[in-house]
């Protein structure tokens, strides 16, 4: 039977989604700054809870956090994984180390690259600090940090990060 | 309030690739076993809930609609249900809640995923506008937690292969399973290369193909039929980025526990309810899931995990049908938890059945572990 008379039941038909992003005006304020190297958090007026990177409102309280507050790119490894298999889409290649980032003085964490330390030697509750890529490819993107690095401070207790409210 | 009750329940085979019937022919036949188990005519479907994962795991945008000739849906009302991976257990909530509305009579609930039409792991680790692209699926989001869960109560590694190896030796007693591994055991699953620290291949859920459906009707509709009688049912969810959370034991979680235990008058789970379909899609999710449903005090769920309590001839069995961790068509696994449920205190799970099942729980959980769904079904009515 040739190829042609071959019974067809499935073909491949690749999607692509492209879609534009407005990032809304707290995201705005947060990405003009992280192009300039600033890292600032935004504060629930209500619980003073601060988020970063802020998404314009407090999830517990529903109100906009519009008090700006600088923080430094300095804080610790809330927990990370070790990814070891390619994702598709994916430009890193395994196995690379993805952390959950608290920053000083931060209420949430966001998930960034550990790089410059041998991956046996990370651990939850350590010191780390920003690596960032040269001034001039900075961008409106956390893509500005290269990734973080660890930095020489005593480990920090995580059980101490979990917001309460005061 | 009306009480409802599961009559049919009805599942397809399940595997990495369903070539044989197209998306329609999946859940269809997952619909045409759940109605021969119920034992109904189509005129007595008043209403179809199907639920699914993300459109973008199929590319099929709005599904039910293409699908409305093959789920009977036709001239009827049709609900789409959509919360992630705990879909399917939100879509049986749902579903019995236009019966307990009282302007239902008689629904008809689907679920499914198709994941041979397109790839979930892409699908869910998209770059994020303005992030480095750094997300590496579901098992690369829920591995922290993991992590944090045996850093805090210093849980031996052993305990995630354990719960690999029991999930899939229960999966051996269950023909519809996607995974049939002969020989599984602790050493096989400790074998397997790393995958998402600390989680390794075994210890993590497959990608299938399956649909599960379910009929759900008022007491008065019931006759002589066998019943799994819905005794307790919730939905709850939390933000996923909001300050205080605990991602380790969901606060959201414990809320819908407790709520379907006082529903169902139950106030000591681990010694009254026979068995749980919970869902573990990673090997940690069961003694995660043991603290944050109640059935033991924090940092004691690996240890119960450990004496074999949720072993299918222990103390409170967990997965008897293999569990996520042994099939995993996405929209349709929180149903499957749900509807196996169901079938234990129906007596109908057959070989993977526990001795004597009269009151059992079905769990979802989803998303970033944000969304929550769980109900408790009996024997009996009382």
């Amino acid at each position: 039977m040739s190829s042609e008379d071959t019974p067809k039941d499935y073909s491949e038909s690749p999607i692509n989604l492209e879609y534009f992003y407005t990032a809304g005006s707290a995201t705005t304020r947060f990405l003009n700054q992280v192009k300039e190297g600033n890292i600032v958090g935004q504060a629930c007026p209500k619980c003073k809870a601060v988020y970063v990177p802020p998404r314009g409102s407090c999830p517990r309280c529903g109100v906009a956090t519009d008090i700006e507050v600088p923080l430094t790119d300095k804080g610790c490894i809330e927990s990370f994984t070790v990814v070891h298999i390619p994702i598709p889409g994916n430009p890193i290649v395994p196995p690379y180390v993805c952390a959950m980032i608290r920053l000083d003085g931060a209420n949430i964490s966001f998930l960034h690259l550990i790089q410059e330390v041998e991956i046996e030697e990370i651990r939850i509750g350590m010191r780390i600090q920003a690596v960032w890529k040269p001034k001039e490819e900075w961008t409106h993107s956390l893509e500005n940090i290269k990734w973080f690095a660890p930095i020489d401070e005593p480990d920090v207790d995580v059980a101490t990060l979990r917001f309460q409210e005061s | 309030m009306i009480q409802a009750g599961v009559i049919g329940v009805g599942q397809t085979k399940y595997d990495a690739k369903r070539r044989d019937v197209s998306m329609a022919g999946l859940v269809r036949e997952a619909i045409d076993n759940a109605m021969l188990a119920a034992n109904l005519e189509w005129d007595a479907i008043d209403a179809v809930i199907l639920g699914k994962a993300p459109d973008m795991f199929e590319g099929v945008i709005m599904p039910e609609l293409y699908l409305a000739d093959a789920i009977g849906a036709v001239g009827k009302p049709v609900l789409r249900v959509h919360t992630a991976g705990s879909v399917g257990g939100s879509t049986a909530v749902i579903a019995a809640s236009h019966i307990c509305s009282g302007q239902f009579k008689t629904v008809l609930t689907v679920t499914f995923e198709k994941q041979s039409e397109s790839n979930a792991t892409w699908a869910l680790s998209p770059r994020y506008p303005y992030s480095p692209h750094i997300n590496a699926g579901a098992g690369g989001y829920f591995a922290p937690f993991i992590r944090e869960y045996i850093r805090r109560y210093e849980a031996p590694e052993h305990i995630g292969w354990k719960v690999a190896a029991k999930d899939r030796q229960n999966a051996l007693k269950n023909p519809l399973a996607h995974l049939h591994i002969p020989g599984i055991d602790e050493k096989m699953v400790s074998d397997t290369p790393m995958l998402w620290e600390p989680l390794r291949y075994l210890e993590s859920c497959p990608s299938s193909d399956g649909a599960c459906a379910m009929v759900i009707t008022a007491q008065d509709q019931v006759g002589s039929r066998n019943v799994a009688w819905i005794k307790g049912m919730a939905v709850r969810s939390e933000g996923t980025l909001s300050a205080g959370r605990d991602e380790v034991n969901p606060q959201a979680g414990i809320d819908c526990a407790k709520d379907i235990y006082n529903q169902a008058g139950i106030q000591n789970p681990f010694n009254e309810i026979d068995c749980a379909e919970i869902y573990v899609p990673f090997s940690w999710y069961e003694p995660m899931w043991l603290e944050n449903l109640g059935f033991c005090d924090l940092g004691e769920g690996w240890k119960l995990t450990d004496k074999d309590a949720t072993a299918i001839d222990g103390e409170l069995p967990f997965n008897m049908s293999g569990g996520v961790l042994s099939s995993n068509p996405i929209g349709a696994s929180g149903m499957i938890r749900f509807g196996e449920a169901a079938l234990q205190v129906m007596g109908l799970a057959e070989d993977h059945q526990v001795e004597d099942a009269k009151v059992a729980m079905g769990h979802a959980y989803g998303g970033a572990a944000q969304f929550f769904a769980m109900w408790i079904v009996s024997s009996s009515l009382d």
